[in-house]
């Protein structure tokens, strides 16, 4: 661990602005759904990098804190990477990639599979947290909407996709209702993830830092994927079996591995893959000498001559 | 392959060595100096300080040097660091008036008092590359300077001193006869879009805010959709002045202002002609534009933005032009926000791409099975 840098408070933010932004944060568990404007501020990493979660992350991180960092479900992303530095620089705090060993965890479009527990907090990178946008560009309108309870044009959208393809065609940042109120973008997690989002022990905290929104769900709260009686919610992912692990209930990611149609599926999640294959789990290709931070280099011919080819 | 984008540590840290190593580019050459940025690349040294929000022209050319001449990126440098600046106060508004300007023009008189001085400015010159640049020949010195008094101190190189002479606005001397609007001072704490988040309708003085600091090139073309007609205000420029003013701060225990400093600004302001509309008599109607800096075509530009903008108080028609949009213009005119939002999606999406792909499979699987079925 590097020590932290002298020259900036701890998680980089100042006393007053982390302030400002727990005000936001707890007024945002208070309306569990509701978007808080926050004065967001500009971070050392670009908008749409995640500086709205790690606004949040900064304003909640306690040196006492174990820090995981999660990009599409994995420790080892590149700007997963980058922000647990960031935080290992700035605030010096222990991180972790173990999902139950953290107390904070940082994510982008994930949401983790093993189950979370109470104490814990996870903060959502969002890059839009509007889920009225792309029905209605206005800011000042949606806001509107959101006051007036009017959400009849997103059924609309939903029955509109039916009538256009049998179900509704939205597969990731899926709309939810928390608390049978707001109407709440989860962030672009698949909704295969939205499950999870509901009567969960955690604290759910969602940043967006250029939108300069903070919304939240408090620890259990009921959160209700839009549907329609004769056209429930379905989670899904891709119809297969970890490669590596097993695993038949995690989400997948398709990684193809040669230029004629061949393909494996992996655990998105992977200290989820990880543990389970360290409990002897294996999956079809899961020999032991792959692991899912090695095997993205291990495919000969195509990537040939870097490290851990078998 | 993308899926190298995983186990990234020390990828990170090999492109931030090769990045290094192409920002110094051929060592045969010798290497730029801060100094040399900023005195002779002074013009991209304002639009950084302009768009970046901070006035420090040191750091400007810092940020230009590590950036690698990228301006956007520069200004990204600047607002991260000035993010970390604690804001002790608020200065006593600038008073351009009292400016002793390099340059002074204005395009609705031909003589006015101060007088019209041309200044640094490329106006006139002829755009032919001049190749005795490229061979390091020798630097014209203006005239004015050989002659005159010794620069002063607060000023940069290549400027005269003299007697100073009022410069009043071309606005106030259109304000005395009652043809141009009346704008009531106002001692109001002006808004901080960057200590508070943007709330909608935003006042005149925080869209003036966010267009000083907004990217040049949206706010010039947005500026220029409304000469070519599109929410068109008939602009003049009453007047453009660039200069330093003092900086200068109430200092409660002292019980009076104090000078902290000067900046060069440059301010323009429109004079755009009125008819007159439902609750307005005919007059002339304003635009402002205030840039840190010497920025006139941002200047410019702001102030035709800024007038177009103002539709709703003078009672005008919207007739649905992008410049008229307030949202639209003050959501999109940050390029800080922009290029990292736009920029973003290079990043890993794979998780949500899996989603679409099921899904577009299984959309696919069921029009097929149609189809089939009613084959």
């Amino acid at each position: 661990m590097t020590a932290p840098a002298i020259a900036y408070n701890f998680a980089y933010l100042d006393e007053q602005t982390k302030r400002m932004i727990r005000r936001a944060i707890l007024k945002g568990i208070a309306v569990p759904g509701y978007q808080v404007p926050f004065a967001s501020r500009e971070m050392p990493m670009p908008y749409g990098w995640g500086t709205g979660g790690v606004q949040v992350t900064a304003a909640c991180l306690v040196p006492e804190d174990r820090l995981k960092v999660i990009d599409q479900g994995a420790d080892d992303t590149t700007n997963a990477v980058s922000i647990r530095r960031f935080f290992q620089r700035t605030a010096g705090v222990a991180v972790t990639e173990a999902t139950a060993d953290a107390t904070v965890i940082q994510t982008r479009h994930r949401i983790p599979e093993t189950p979370l527990t109470e104490g814990q907090i996870l903060v959502y990178q969002v890059p839009i947290p509007e889920p009225l946008r792309f029905l209605e560009p206005r800011e000042t309108e949606t806001r509107k909407m959101h006051e007036l309870e009017e959400y009849g044009l997103m059924h609309v959208k939903l029955y509109e996709d039916i009538a256009r393809h049998g179900q509704i065609a939205t597969a990731y940042a899926y709309p939810v209702r928390v608390e049978g109120r707001y109407v709440m973008d989860p962030s672009p997690i698949p909704k295969f993830d939205n499950p999870k989002l509901t009567a969960n022990p955690a604290i759910q905290l969602f940043g967006a830092g250029r939108e300069q929104r903070i919304y939240a769900l408090p620890p259990y709260a009921e959160v209700v994927s839009l549907d329609f009686e004769d056209h429930p919610f379905q989670a899904t992912k891709a119809a297969h079996d970890c490669d590596l692990c097993g695993a038949k209930v995690s989400y997948l990611d398709e990684v193809i591995t040669d230029d004629a149609g061949g393909r494996m599926f992996v655990c998105s999640d992977t200290d989820f893959c990880a543990g389970r294959r360290a409990r002897g789990l294996i999956g079809r290709l899961g020999g032991d000498q792959k692991s899912s931070k090695t095997f993205a280099n291990s495919f000969q011919g195509i990537w040939p001559g870097t490290e851990g080819a078998p | 392959m993308y899926v190298a984008v995983k186990g990234g540590e020390r990828a990170i840290d090999n492109a931030h060595a090769w990045l290094a190593e192409e920002r110094r580019g051929d060592t045969a050459i010798p290497e730029l100096t801060v100094a040399q940025i900023r005195s002779q690349m002074a013009l991209a040294v304002n639009r950084v300080m302009a768009e970046g929000s901070l006035f420090d022209p040191d750091l400007a050319a810092l940020a230009i040097k590590q950036a690698r001449g990228d301006l956007i990126e520069a200004v990204f440098l600047i607002r991260a660091y000035r993010t970390t600046l604690p804001r002790l106060g608020a200065s006593n508004p600038v008073d351009t008036g009292a400016m002793q300007p390099d340059r002074r023009i204005s395009a609705t008189f031909k003589d006015l008092p101060g007088g019209q001085v041309l200044g640094p400015t490329f106006d006139y010159t002829h755009r032919l590359l001049d190749f005795a640049l490229m061979a390091g020949g020798a630097t014209r010195t203006s005239p004015q300077r050989q002659e005159e008094a010794p620069p002063s101190p607060l000023a940069g190189e290549g400027r005269g001193g003299g007697v100073p002479q009022p410069v009043p606005h071309v606005t106030e001397i259109l304000n005395r006869d009652g043809l141009i609007e009346a704008l009531a001072a106002s001692d109001a704490t002006p808004p901080d879009l960057t200590r508070e988040p943007m709330e909608l309708p935003a006042d005149r003085a925080l869209r003036l805010q966010a267009l000083a600091r907004g990217d040049e090139g949206f706010v010039l073309s947005m500026a220029y959709s409304t000469q070519r007609g599109y929410g068109r205000t008939h602009a003049f420029v009453g007047e453009l002045r660039i200069g330093r003013v003092a900086v200068e701060v109430d200092i409660p225990e002292l019980g009076f202002a104090v000078e902290i400093g000067e900046i060069e600004v440059t301010e323009c302001e429109t004079v755009n002609q009125f008819k007159g509309s439902k609750t307005e008599p005919p007059q002339f109607t304003r635009g402002y534009g205030l840039v840190l800096g010497q920025s006139e075509r941002k200047a410019i530009s702001m102030s035709l933005v800024d007038r177009a903008l103002r539709w709703k108080e003078l009672g005008e028609d919207n007739i649905g032009a992008p410049a008229q949009d307030e949202e639209f213009v003050l959501m999109h005119c940050d390029n800080i926000q922009a290029t990292g939002f736009l920029e973003h999606i290079k990043l890993p999406h794979y998780v949500d791409f899996q989603a679409e792909l099921e899904l577009v499979r299984r959309l696919r699987a069921e029009a097929t099975a149609l189809r089939e079925a009613a084959e």
